[in-house]
């Protein structure tokens, strides 16, 4: 009930309802979107977007750019400590 | 699955355990005090138990599994609500298929339709309103349970109902919000917590801004956590930082989903629909002030509560339980007397081994045994 799993909306089913149906790892459904249209999104635009969906309402677009820069983040993390990693082995080397 | 593998790299996984690991020991924490993480929500408790992370990490970190799973939190009076709704005449009662075994003070929802009330658990409260207009003939209620991440769905589910004008459709309402929750845990005297993992789909609903007063006023540091394994170490990542560096400010880990300013639309609908109880009382942790809300006047119509007659019998929790304990970090799941003995999944005393969210269903299923019987 509160994980919530990602989709991808696919049709806009009944504009005035806000109803679409979403594409959930190849399981089709019913989903209310009235969470994530505004003025700047309207029911239509909204196809095409992956959509996080709890308890059939799409509660949250995802975001991503965020997305990737929180990826990012790890990923340099990682080439950070491969870096220090071969100072260290480079050092022990020089050392020996 | 689209942004959810990524998330799930175990090259990742050990590259932040070090870091982890390396900011620990940079801490010089005295041998006896480790670090008190709070995962406020049962999302969170389910995927570190389900990935194992908590053994991962240095011994220097406890993870202290917070009140943030609603089925388990649901007192006992309110399952026999339920039931007694259930079992009135003409009712459909629809719930989500988590509170199904909650135990009441005589029956739980599954047992009471083993006994014949028509009890149908539903993926989505939309569903329960389908199953009104295909049955006008009858009563169809809808157990509304969860905090701020399901408050807004059945919102709109009413709203829906009252634009189409549909009156055999009901809501027995059982929502509660989290930052009151928060407040008195963070007053409940004696407690040890150095920082909170944020609740991430309840801040989707409500943005980061709620959270304020955590850092401000007491101090700690929180990070809004994702759900994912990497999610959640990189949040802990960031925990740590925070602390070695003598901040306490709350920061997004998530913000691929939580937008700080949360979601308008939903807080729209949840505003208009419903209004703050005076209290609600909760298992294990007692009655809290303003911590659960219940439907507005205007939308009487469709408020189970006034619809039926309810017992409203405040009911204690079975003598033998430790849940209070347990959702305030006081002990371990395992430490509980009836852990794994008179307690377990398939028959559950306390609401946090009915649930997979439930701190103890989550040591039970992924390793409790072994804590188990280090103890023993």
């Amino acid at each position: 009930m509160c994980l919530g799993i990602p989709g991808r909306i696919i049709r806009i089913d009944d504009e005035t309802r806000k109803l679409a149906t979403v594409d959930i790892s190849g399981v089709k459904r019913q989903v209310n979107i009235a969470c994530i249209v505004s003025d700047d999104h309207p029911v239509k635009a909204c196809v095409g977007d992956w959509v996080l969906v709890h308890v059939g309402f799409a509660m949250s677009r995802i975001d991503e750019e965020e997305a990737a820069q929180t990826l990012k983040i790890l990923t340099e993390l990682g080439e950070a400590q491969a870096e220090i990693e071969a100072m260290k082995r480079s050092a022990a080397q020089a050392g020996g | 699955m689209k942004y959810v593998d990524e998330f799930r790299d175990g090259e990742k996984a050990r590259v932040l355990i070090s870091e982890i690991e390396a900011l620990i020991s940079s801490m010089a924490l005295p041998p006896d005090r480790p670090l008190y993480l709070m995962e406020v929500c049962g999302g969170h408790t389910h995927s570190i138990f389900r990935y194992g992370l908590e053994g991962m990490l240095p011994k220097q970190i406890e993870l202290v599994h917070g009140p943030g799973c609603p089925v388990c939190v649901l007192p006992m009076g309110r399952v026999d609500d339920c039931v007694a709704i259930a079992e009135s005449p003409n009712v459909i009662f629809t719930t989500f298929g988590d509170a199904m075994r909650v135990p009441g003070s005589k029956k739980s929802l599954l047992q009471a339709k083993a006994d014949g009330a028509d009890v149908r658990m539903v993926y989505s409260p939309m569903d329960a309103l389908a199953l009104a207009q295909r049955n006008p003939e009858r009563e169809i209620v809808f157990f509304g349970l969860g905090f701020e991440t399901t408050m807004p769905s059945t919102a709109l589910t009413i709203l829906q109902a009252e634009s189409e004008g549909i009156r055999n459709f009901s809501v027995f309402c059982n929502h509660i919000t989290i930052v009151p929750t928060i407040k008195a845990i963070l007053d409940s005297p004696g407690l040890q917590l150095d920082g909170f993992l944020g609740p991430g789909h309840v801040s989707m609903v409500i943005g980061t801004a709620p959270y304020e007063f955590i850092a401000n006023f007491y101090r700690k540091p929180m990070v809004v956590a994702g759900f994912e394994p990497l999610d959640i170490l990189q949040s802990i990542w960031m925990l740590l930082k925070q602390i070695r560096e003598g901040r306490a400010e709350v920061e997004n880990q998530y913000a691929r989903i939580v937008p700080d300013e949360g979601n308008n639309a939903a807080l729209h609908a949840v505003s208009h629909v419903y209004e703050l109880r005076e209290f609600f009382e909760w298992r294990g942790l007692g009655s809290i002030d303003h911590s659960g809300v219940r439907l507005r006047e205007a939308y009487a119509h469709f408020d189970a509560e006034r619809k039926f007659a309810i017992p409203n019998v405040r009911i204690a929790d079975p003598k033998s339980c430790q849940c209070g304990e347990v959702l305030k970090g006081a002990i371990k799941p395992w430490q509980c007397k009836v852990f794994g003995t008179s307690c377990t999944p398939e028959t559950p005393l306390g609401a946090l081994m009915v649930s997979s969210e439930g701190a103890c269903a989550a040591y039970y299923q992924y390793g409790g045994q072994k804590h188990q019987a280090e103890v023993v």
